[in-house]
């Protein structure tokens, strides 16, 4: 099969790290904070390191858009096995208002311009948890989409695909070139052992602008403002169930 | 009458010495012994004890059972109160009370010693330090923490790490041991390669000797040589010479940049050389190199379903860098892993520079105890030896054991020559443990290793102090127990040898 993937890949503040707001409310803290790849990310990479192992497609495209730092998340990509890069250098203010509906706008021309013939996304961003660039992908391309894949098949030259919805699971078949994004339980992704790293730093991230592809990153959204979550109250803890029913007469609950 | 060559002479002069300690039990050097004779807890005991910590004193045996059983589930004690202080001054109208009462102690904190030195063997009370977790002051600038015992380690990890330290030492029990036992268990860990020993690190504490008396030598001092350093006699004493209450510590800097690389060998003595190379190439931001053999990573995928990052191979290899700055640490890090590979002492590896990564490999090493707990019966030895040894010793112990053994493994420190050489059975078996005691400990002997590398003596292997340590040494450490505990209440059993008295 010659069917090229193109894998979106999102570098977002490490899942284990305390997120802070910073002090001016515009935002959290990202200077010196570890950042990795999107856990759902990973999913999609290593689903799509997966089909070309399948020999189900032949080249797999990992892009990302953002600053230089990007990069990191895209050798992550090579070093599991996709075969090169795409850097959309997008950095300062665009980047902090750089959304779904731009990220969206790239992609599609990026599918265009590579003629891709498969689309893999993670579902969601653990940063802003939007959910939404598989889908207006999808929309912009008029292409079908697969969202919240758990399971992913390539039936002649048709996709099937089992979603996770409220409800169970949901088996569609839909035709190709098509968007799919990945859920949590699609599959375990594999850690990038040192060979494959060494052979990694040899494959090729070419840089494209936004503007080479005819996409406009302003912001149509403003952040009015961030803030933390309210802080929980400490409880009370007491002595005998005597106290127990003083300090709620007390708090007017019986 | 045979020849007897030179080495049988050595052999036999060391069973002739090293069964001085065998006390009570010749058969079963780790067994409790006889009760000595403490006062029994009365109702005036307790009266007096309720008034001191009313809500505190603890008298209910389901309360009380996991206070008496040590946490491989090897040791249990018969202990009828548990009291929980919350002050160096309650500490103190404790043991004084208790010493003139002639009643033993048990300090305790998280329960998480490995060589049953941290419950009762009979009826002691259990003096617990779980409400004694105030961090009392911290500075900034020099990273002096001072804390009351019964801190858990992890908690402190959290409190520093938020003001960008971290503590100098990190063992897989941090969720649950306290800074008190560690230091007073002189804690050794996956760090120490780094930041050295608790006796570098601690600056002062605090410690309530047996007769009640405050010995305050808390400082925040750097150096200090203003007479002898009392506080090393009580880093590592076990609970055997005062009940420590507070503790300051020099902690250093959160590091910048942290990475862990888990690596394959296909033999120890590449692993050595590996070991070598690391040193060399990654010299001062090296923070960890730990291993485990491929024993190991089977009952971690068997009974933790964890999974295995790389290749099969026979022996793995975790190895962490930390320093200040990202760049440069991965540069360093990276040319040293192009070598190893090139060079094929490494056949296959992985690297983690994020944190949910990082956590991931190091369960690997972390959780080989918890695997093991799942295997039945474990027997356990930490042993300090030359590092090209280390693994003679596993593989001597599998020939020596054969069937009888369900599973023979080692992991550990090896940067530091420290290894845990673990032995399964299905339940205990006393033929098994004969097979293997004496034998390990005259092995271990013979290389002038240490039988106890870092878990301390506490009640299994007191008797075996003397393949470690000659017995000038262990009669001046008993007139010190008698200077400091002239009537012996502080964790009786443990530590020191039974022949003692």
């Amino acid at each position: 099969m010659s069917a090229r993937v193109l894998v979106g890949v999102k570098r977002v503040i490490d899942y284990a790290v305390k997120i802070r707001v910073k002090p001016d409310r515009t935002g959290v803290v990202t200077d010196g904070v570890k950042h990795s790849m999107n856990p759902f990310c990973e999913i999609a990479v290593e689903e799509a390191v997966k089909l070309k192992e399948k020999k189900l497609v032949k080249e797999v495209v990992a892009v990302s858009c953002g600053p230089q730092q990007v990069q990191e998340t895209i050798r992550t990509a090579l070093a599991m096995g996709a075969d090169r890069g795409i850097h959309v250098e997008v950095s300062g203010k665009d980047y902090e208002t750089l959304g779904p509906l731009q990220v969206s706008k790239i992609l599609a021309a990026l599918a265009k311009k590579e003629q891709a013939d498969l689309i893999i996304l993670g579902k969601q961003a653990i940063d802003d948890d939007c959910n939404q660039t598989g889908q207006m992908t999808a929309a912009l391309l008029d292409w079908p989409q697969g969202t919240f894949a758990s399971e992913v098949n390539i039936e002649a030259d048709k996709l099937k695909v089992v979603r996770e919805i409220d409800g169970g699971l949901e088996t569609i078949k839909i035709n190709l070139p098509a968007v799919v994004t990945a859920d949590l339980r699609l599959n375990t992704p594999r850690y990038a052992t040192l060979p494959n790293i060494m052979k990694a730093k040899k494959k090729k991230i070419a840089n494209v602008k936004p503007a080479d592809l005819g996409v406009d990153v302003s912001s149509r959204l403003e952040v009015l403002k961030v803030d933390e979550p309210p802080q929980r109250q400490a409880g009370v803890k007491v002595e005998t169930v005597h106290d127990l029913v003083g300090k709620l007469k007390e708090a007017g609950r019986i | 009458v045979t020849d007897l060559t030179a080495v049988d002479r050595a052999l036999i002069q060391h069973r002739c010495v090293h069964s001085r300690g065998l006390g009570a039990s010749p058969g079963n050097p780790g067994a409790a012994p006889p009760r000595l004779p403490f006062s029994r807890v009365t109702q005036e005991d307790l009266a007096f004890f309720r008034t001191l910590l009313p809500g505190r004193t603890i008298t209910d045996p389901d309360l009380l059972k996991s206070s008496n059983v040590d946490w491989l589930k090897t040791v249990e004690g018969n202990s009828e109160v548990l009291l929980r202080p919350k002050t160096t001054e309650e500490v103190s109208q404790i043991l004084r009370y208790c010493n003139e009462r002639n009643l033993a102690v048990c300090p305790q904190g998280g329960n998480t010693g490995l060589v049953g030195g941290s419950v009762p063997v009979f009826d002691e009370i259990i003096l617990s330090t779980s409400l004694m977790k105030q961090v009392i002051t911290f500075d900034n600038i020099s990273g002096i923490l001072t804390c009351q015992a019964g801190c858990v380690l992890e908690n402190l990890s959290n409190y520093l790490e938020e003001r960008d330290f971290i503590m100098p030492l990190d063992l897989g029990a941090k969720g649950s041991c306290h800074i008190g036992g560690n230091v007073s268990t002189n804690a050794g860990g996956l760090r120490l390669l780094r930041y050295g020993s608790l006796r570098g690190t601690v600056l002062g504490l605090e410690v309530v000797l047996a007769d009640g008396r405050i010995l305050n030598c808390l400082a925040t001092l750097r150096k200090d040589n203003t007479g002898y350093d009392l506080k090393q006699l009580f880093i590592g004493s076990e609970g055997t010479l005062g009940v420590i209450t507070a503790v300051s510590i020099l902690c250093p800097r959160k590091p910048k940049a942290v990475n862990v690389a888990f690596l394959g060998c296909s033999s120890f003595q590449q692993l050595l050389e590996t070991f070598q190379c690391c040193r060399g190439m990654l010299g001062e931001i090296l923070s960890a190199f730990e291993f485990l053999d491929a024993s190991c990573m089977s009952l971690l995928e068997k009974h933790l379903k964890l999974t295995n990052p790389i290749t099969e191979s026979p022996f793995y290899i975790v190895i962490e860098t930390a320093g200040s700055n990202a760049t440069h640490d991965e540069e360093k890090l990276h040319k040293f892993l192009e070598e190893v590979m090139t060079s094929s002492l490494v056949t296959d590896g992985t690297v983690a520079t994020e944190a949910t990564k990082i956590k991931a490999l190091w369960s690997l090493r972390e959780r080989v105890t918890e695997a093991l707990t799942h295997e039945g019966y474990t027997y356990k030895y930490d042993i300090s030896l030359p590092v090209e040894k280390i693994y003679d010793l596993v593989q001597d112990m599998r020939g020596h054991l054969g069937d009888m053994a369900k599973n023979v493994v080692g992991y550990g420190h090896v940067g530091d020559g420290n290894l845990h050489l673990n032995i399964t059975s299905p339940s205990k078996d006393p033929a098994l443990l004969a097979a293997i005691e004496p034998y390990v400990y005259e092995w271990t002997s013979k290389w002038k290793g240490s039988i106890s590398a870092e878990h301390g003596l506490g009640l299994k292997k007191r008797n075996y102090i003397y393949y470690s340590k000659p017995s000038e040494a262990v009669a001046l450490m008993g007139s010190i127990k008698a200077m400091l505990d002239p009537k012996g209440i502080l964790n009786p059993y443990k530590t020191l040898p039974d022949n003692i008295h």
